[in-house]
């Protein structure tokens, strides 16, 4: 059956900061970048910054993993008059493209009229992303995990990626074919950290971090703020662009997957997965549509093998199957045609957070508006349907599908 | 592709840098462990296990738990190789494995696996309990190849 809020509202501003490599970001605050990403979000919507009486939040509100949003700070650095909608998804980045829904939640309960989504990452020497959960006191929960030196989250999801190498056949090449794929879509992108076309030597050589995956199967490390605007169908026409219309969302999951790696007791098939089965399953049911009639899809790629997971659970192949997908070409964008390769639907045009930059998800959602707008830089031809995932990670995790207006 | 890595000996690491925490329904698997004894959550109304221990069983909302004492055996489910100590960046080969328990059906361990070359870890492949202590007079359950 339809969503109830299909294509009721829509993504009508985008903005974004530089993207600075880890740490360069500095003297700039977070609230500075958070800021400017809201403004030019603002900007590129054509309304005022005191529209926005929403804030619809993902990852508990974290502003990265150590800091927090919070909406009456934000108000009065930037002059918000009136609040009537300030929610967040629980979790972390799992949730993303699940706070356009949170956004749509407020929007057509008729709480807010224009709602933000932001999320601004900035680590200090001292805010290593990388061991937050190693450096972390031990919970009584955690103590089931740490001590095993399960430490970053590269180490745990080699766990989950060792296992579908077992039970499927699964290669690293096949990892590195996602980052060379996606590298493919950085060298004309002039905010990209990654530029330089990778090759397969390259990518044997780089260093093994945690046996399956290398540094290059990792995302990178990027400082820096990405906004977007949510308001409802009949104010998206009177802004600046064409709407980018939320066609399905859907949070969540199911216990199977649970806390997920941070756990490590998932039951196959679900162990060696990306967790998204469920919310996938939601969006194809609340659209009727099918991973074939996605033009592009930006799946969330903070470690290559979870694309692979991903492109299974989202139906683009067979459970198992994502090996030979990926490297029969299907992932890649053909910039001379504007089309995919071999079949397959082109993923992350953009780089992704492997090579573009890491803003725990929000790239991805620009850059599926861009598409639908056909303003992207490697642009899809006639791009009418883009799918947006968040996560892997603990619950929820999401799915966002954006449709062209 | 290129060739596999050799590793040589996975090593556990070392208890002296390892600290937990507990809680209420967490402590007596922790108090099991200083008597070198291996157990896991199971709920005393349904049997199922459960790992962590939790306040509820997920199956039957019961709180009653028992602790009973496991085999000690278990067999790899999936494991990663890592070459860096975490407390100190320096080299250091050792090997987290997720295990299954033997004796306590869909209950998983978070632990170290010696006695073994790193880069010759199997899924599938059996090991038994290996205890080591760590900070605060507590005991960790870690694992040696059989």
């Amino acid at each position: 059956m339809a969503w109830a809020n299909q294509d009721k509202t829509a993504i009508v501003g985008i903005g974004a900061t530089d993207y600075y490599v880890r740490g360069k970001s500095w003297p700039r605050t977070i609230n500075d970048m958070a800021g400017e990403a809201i403004l030019k979000a603002c900007a590129d919507a054509g309304i005022s910054v005191k529209d926005i009486d929403g804030f619809s939040y993902y990852s508990t509100a974290g502003a990265g993993y150590l800091d927090k949003f919070d909406t009456a700070s934000l108000m009065e650095t930037l002059g918000m008059p009136n609040v009537s909608f300030s929610a967040t998804l629980t979790s972390g980045g799992g949730g993303c493209p699940g706070a356009i829904g949170l956004a749509t939640a407020g929007l057509v309960n008729e709480d807010c009229k224009y709602a933000v989504t932001v999320m601004a990452l900035q680590q200090l020497p001292q805010h290593r992303l990388g061991v937050v959960f190693g450096s972390a006191a031990p919970s009584p929960e955690n103590s089931f995990l740490q001590p095993s030196g399960l430490v970053g989250p590269g180490h745990l999801m080699s766990v989950l990626a060792r296992r579908h190498m077992h039970l499927y056949g699964t290669t690293q090449d096949a990892f590195g074919e996602i980052v060379m794929a996606t590298r493919a879509n950085t060298h004309n992108r002039p905010k990209a950290v990654r530029k330089a076309p990778l090759t397969k030597e390259e990518y044997d050589a780089s260093v093994m971090l945690a046996d399956p995956l290398r540094r290059l199967d990792f995302c990178l490390e990027t400082d820096g703020a990405v906004a977007v605007i949510t308001t409802t169908m009949d104010r998206a026409k009177d802004c600046q662009h064409k709407p980018a219309v939320v066609h399905a969302c859907a949070h969540g999951g199911q216990r199977e997957w649970g806390r997920a790696f941070a756990w490590m007791g998932m039951p196959d098939p679900h162990f060696a997965s990306s967790g998204h089965k469920f919310t996938a399953d939601r969006v194809w049911a609340q659209s009727g549509l099918s991973a074939k009639d996605m033009d592009v899809a930006l799946i969330y790629d903070h470690f290559s093998p979870m694309v692979l997971m991903q492109l299974e659970d989202y139906g683009f192949c067979e459970k198992g199957e994502g090996n030979d997908y990926v490297l029969s070409g299907k992932i890649r964008y053909d910039a001379a045609t504007g089309k995919g390769v071999n079949g397959g639907v082109p993923v992350n045009t953009h780089g992704g957070n492997l090579n573009e930059a890491y803003i725990i998800g929000m790239t991805h959602i620009v850059e599926g508006v861009e598409q639908v707008r056909g303003t992207a830089i490697n642009q899809v031809k006639d791009a009418e349907f883009a799918l947006v995932s968040g996560g892997p990670a603990s619950l929820p995790v999401s799915s966002l599908i954006l449709r062209s207006a | 592709m290129s060739q596999p890595i050799q590793y040589g000996p996975a090593l556990l690491l070392p208890g002296e840098q390892i600290r937990i925490t507990t809680n209420p329904d967490t402590e007596p698997f922790w108090e099991a462990a200083k008597e070198h004894r291996l157990t896991a959550c199971q709920c005393a109304k349904c049997g199922h296990f459960r790992m962590p221990p939790t306040a509820y069983c997920p199956e039957c909302s019961s709180n009653e738990k028992s602790w009973p004492t496991l085999p000690g055996t278990a067999t790899v489910f999936s494991y990663v190789v890592c070459n860096k100590n975490p407390a100190n960046a320096e080299d250091y080969i050792y090997v987290p494995v997720v295990v299954d328990l033997d004796g306590a059906p869909g209950a998983r361990l978070n632990a170290n696996v010696t006695g073994v070359n790193a880069e010759d870890v199997r899924i599938g492949m059996k090991v038994t309990v290996e205890w080591t202590e760590i900070q605060g007079g507590w005991v960790l359950p870690n694992f040696r190849a059989v």
